[in-house]
């Protein structure tokens, strides 16, 4: 058991902060756009220092990293509090899918731009009719000679406004079961047959959007992996993205509570007592650094499984599950804390609290991964 | 980066599992609650052909010569199965001597102890001086006796020697075949460990040397064998309402294929990993990270004492009714874990360190 990391891991991190505290671009701005744009100008300089693609192969632009380098850098670029890049869910989710399940051809044509941010992916998986029951998903593809006709609708499709290529899962064989008709494209956004529609959020901003797809066309070399496959290939990219997922999540809410401790520390509670004084919150607080603490270590415990066995598991859906509690309960605390401020939308703390709700339910709802937990890892028997 | 166990780690814990299982099923773990000594001779002797007694015990000394992370292993296997077993006791004085005992009570002491020849246990809660487990006001007299009383200390009916915590964390020894000790067995709710009221009147004590980081050290060892003994528990208990929510049906279904069951297992397996984690970090700390060592201890005895309790209650829900009776063996794990959450230190407190710890 060694919780430490190796000289050339120590190296590859020691590298990464050095460049990350030399360029770090400073805070991104208001508004969606202006936001946008900052975030793909951040991506384009990390691109350029060679630090996109971390875990990727080099010969698709990557760096060829270990999956504890790849951790290593999730963690450091939350650490040093620099942007999320532009291109997020392609180099998340998109990118792998391609390098596990593309062709050679795909790889080479999709992975350079997804790098460089040339082009933006958005994921079509969700509607309005299939949610937690994605499979039952009615989105539907019919063959024309050598392309595909798209006809449905999509929704909760982040960065569609910004994209070039759409991961959409659609039917293509509406008589066989349900998960074993779907096919995974890569549908063209740039077309009019795509109409983009935002959805605002309680937040305020209009990160999602709704998509309107009416007859779109999808040559049929834009099918990653095998017809009939797209819930296999769509699974597993989910899976493999939550187990490195994990470490700039448990790192966010270390200094989200770091920042939330010396924000108590100047606070005046009950009687004008400063809150870290009462005993109250300092259980709060305790029970925040313990819990944060076990998404650290389960982390790190769910990459060793996965380097022993080469296969990430379904404690990834543990760790998500577990992750979106503590993060709920952390800005739940913070307006504690606030006191009468909590009615106001001042500060970062307002807009995070009312963010989090939402943290339950992207990515997989708190009940999906329960039950996840307790029928694959449990062996508990399945409801339906 | 690695979180596995080494193959050495690995092979005690196996030979653990594999001895306790044969050793110690639960209807042997039954008739030891219900018996007044809850341990044989034998039982003993068995432990001390495994090395156990000795493992934090210096080679030289007779002991394996090995650190918190194989006590850890130890410990959730002990609680896995329940073993009653002044093991954890004599291993609590063992801890305290290696840490802070005098030369002479090092030389007098160290080889019975691995030996399985001579056991010790520790006395740390004053009659009525509240439940912070670092605070004691008993003092030796002009003559250097102490006069006290202390409560709950596990096993002194079957120790050759008492350490008894005192006022500003200093510590004394007391042989058990000296003048002025009476022992009082206290029914106590985990039958599984004996607790004994320590009635100390004008009694010889030889102090322990003064060594509050060498003691904090030992006592965060402490804190994290019963984390790991509450993790070993907490599992058992869910193994066991997994096995009934897949078993029992209820119409015409496995009560497991409902979601407020299968999601009550769920949360049972999230806090028993959670506890895990921490438990193994807490080891890893004490013997490779000490300035880590005293937080993470409080952070997995904290963590692990809900959880050893709220994992073992959940699963007697999941059992229904049977789950509430004597002759199920699940109260056993309830209570011992109950124990274990206010022994050294109950959650509250050890998370007013963590906050002390951490700068809050």
């Amino acid at each position: 058991m060694d919780l430490t990391l190796s000289p050339a891991e120590e190296a590859f991190r020691d590298e990464l902060r050095e460049w990350l505290a030399a360029n770090h671009p400073g805070r991104e701005p208001a508004g969606d756009e202006a936001a946008f744009q900052f975030r793909l100008a951040w991506q384009r300089k990390l691109n350029d220092a060679g630090w996109t693609g971390v875990s990727w192969p080099k010969e698709y632009g990557g760096r060829g990293a270990t999956l504890v380098e790849q951790a290593i850098f999730n963690e450091e670029v939350v650490r040093a509090r620099t942007p999320s890049v532009a291109n997020v869910l392609a180099l998340a989710m998109g990118g792998p899918t391609v390098i596990a399940h593309g062709t050679e051809e795909q790889r080479r044509r999709y992975l350079p731009p997804i790098l460089s941010g040339e082009e933006i992916w958005c994921q079509g998986f969700s509607e309005p009719g299939a949610g937690s029951d994605l499979a039952s998903l009615k989105t539907r593809a019919v063959r024309h000679g050598d392309e595909w006709v798209v006809t449905g609708q999509k929704v909760w499709t982040t960065f569609a406004h910004h994209a070039k290529w759409c991961m959409l899962v659609a039917r293509t064989d509406p008589d066989a079961p349900k998960h074993k008709g779907l096919t995974y494209f890569l549908m063209d956004m740039e077309q009019d047959a795509v109409q983009v529609r935002p959805l605002r959020q309680i937040t305020g901003e209009s990160e999602f959007n709704e998509l309107f797809i009416e007859e779109a066309r999808i040559p049929h070399e834009n099918i990653v992996g095998a017809e009939g496959d797209g819930w296999a290939v769509a699974i597993t990219t989910l899976m493999h993205e939550r187990a490195t997922l994990a470490f700039g999540l448990q790192v966010s809410v270390q200094i989200a509570l770091r920042e939330l401790i010396d924000s108590a520390k100047e606070s005046r509670g009950e009687n004008g007592r400063v809150a870290t004084d009462d005993p109250v919150i300092r259980q709060h607080l305790a029970q925040l650094l313990i819990e944060s603490e076990v998404l650290r270590l389960n982390a790190y415990r769910g990459l060793s499984a996965i380097m022993r066995s080469g296969v990430p598991g379904p404690e990834g859906s543990l760790g998500k599950w577990h992750w979106s509690e503590v993060n709920q309960s952390l800005t739940e605390v913070a307006m504690e804390i606030a006191g009468p401020r909590a009615m106001l939308a001042d500060d970062d703390w307002s807009y995070r609290f009312l963010r989090a709700r939402a943290n339950s339910i992207e990515g997989g709802t708190t009940e999906i991964l329960k039950n996840i937990v307790a029928e694959r890892v449990l062996g508990l028997p399945r409801m339906r | 980066m690695n979180f596995g166990f080494s193959d050495d780690q690995q092979a005690i814990k196996r030979t653990a599992r594999d001895f306790l299982a044969a050793r110690y099923p639960l209807t042997t773990v039954r008739a030891l609650a219900e018996d007044d000594r809850g341990f044989t001779d034998e039982q003993w002797q068995e432990l001390v052909e495994l090395g156990w007694p000795g493992v934090i015990i210096p080679e030289d000394q007779g002991g394996l010569g090995l650190g918190a992370i194989e006590l850890v292993v130890i410990a959730e296997e002990m609680g896995y199965a329940l073993a009653p077993s002044p093991w954890f006791s004599t291993t609590c004085a063992a801890l305290m001597l290696v840490a802070a005992g005098t030369e002479e009570q090092r030389e007098r002491w160290l080889e019975p102890l691995a030996a399985g020849e001579a056991r010790g246990t520790l006395a740390v809660w004053d009659e009525h001086s509240g439940w912070a487990p670092d605070h004691s006001e008993v003092e030796p007299g002009p003559d250097g006796a102490l006069s006290c009383v202390k409560i709950a200390v596990p096993d002194a009916g079957s120790a050759d020697f008492v350490i008894v915590s005192g006022a500003d964390g200093r510590h004394f020894l007391h042989n058990v075949s000296d003048p002025g000790i009476t022992l009082v067995a206290e029914p106590g709710i985990d039958p599984t460990r004996k607790l004994f009221r320590v009635e100390l009147d004008g009694a010889a004590a030889e102090p322990l040397e003064y060594a509050p980081d060498k003691i904090a050290r030992a006592y965060a060892a402490i804190v994290t064998l019963l984390a790991a003994e509450n993790v070993g528990a907490a599992q058992r208990a869910m193994e066991m309402a997994v096995a009934y929510a897949k078993d029992r049906t209820q119409f015409d279904r496995p009560i497991g294929s409902y979601q407020a069951v299968s999601h009550r297992c769920a949360q049972m397996l999230l806090e028993v990993e959670g506890a895990r984690s921490l438990s193994y970090w807490a080891g890893w700390a004490l013997d490779n990270e000490p300035e880590t060592g005293p937080r993470a201890a409080s952070m997995a005895k904290a963590y692990a004492g809900d959880a050893g309790f709220r994992v073992a209650a959940s699963a007697l829900q999941v059992h229904g009714g049977i789950g509430f009776t004597y002759e199920h063996d699940l109260h056993f794990f309830l209570k011992r874990a109950h124990a274990n959450a206010h022994a050294f230190g109950d959650s509250r407190w050890h998370r007013d360190r963590v906050a002390d710890l951490a700068g809050v």
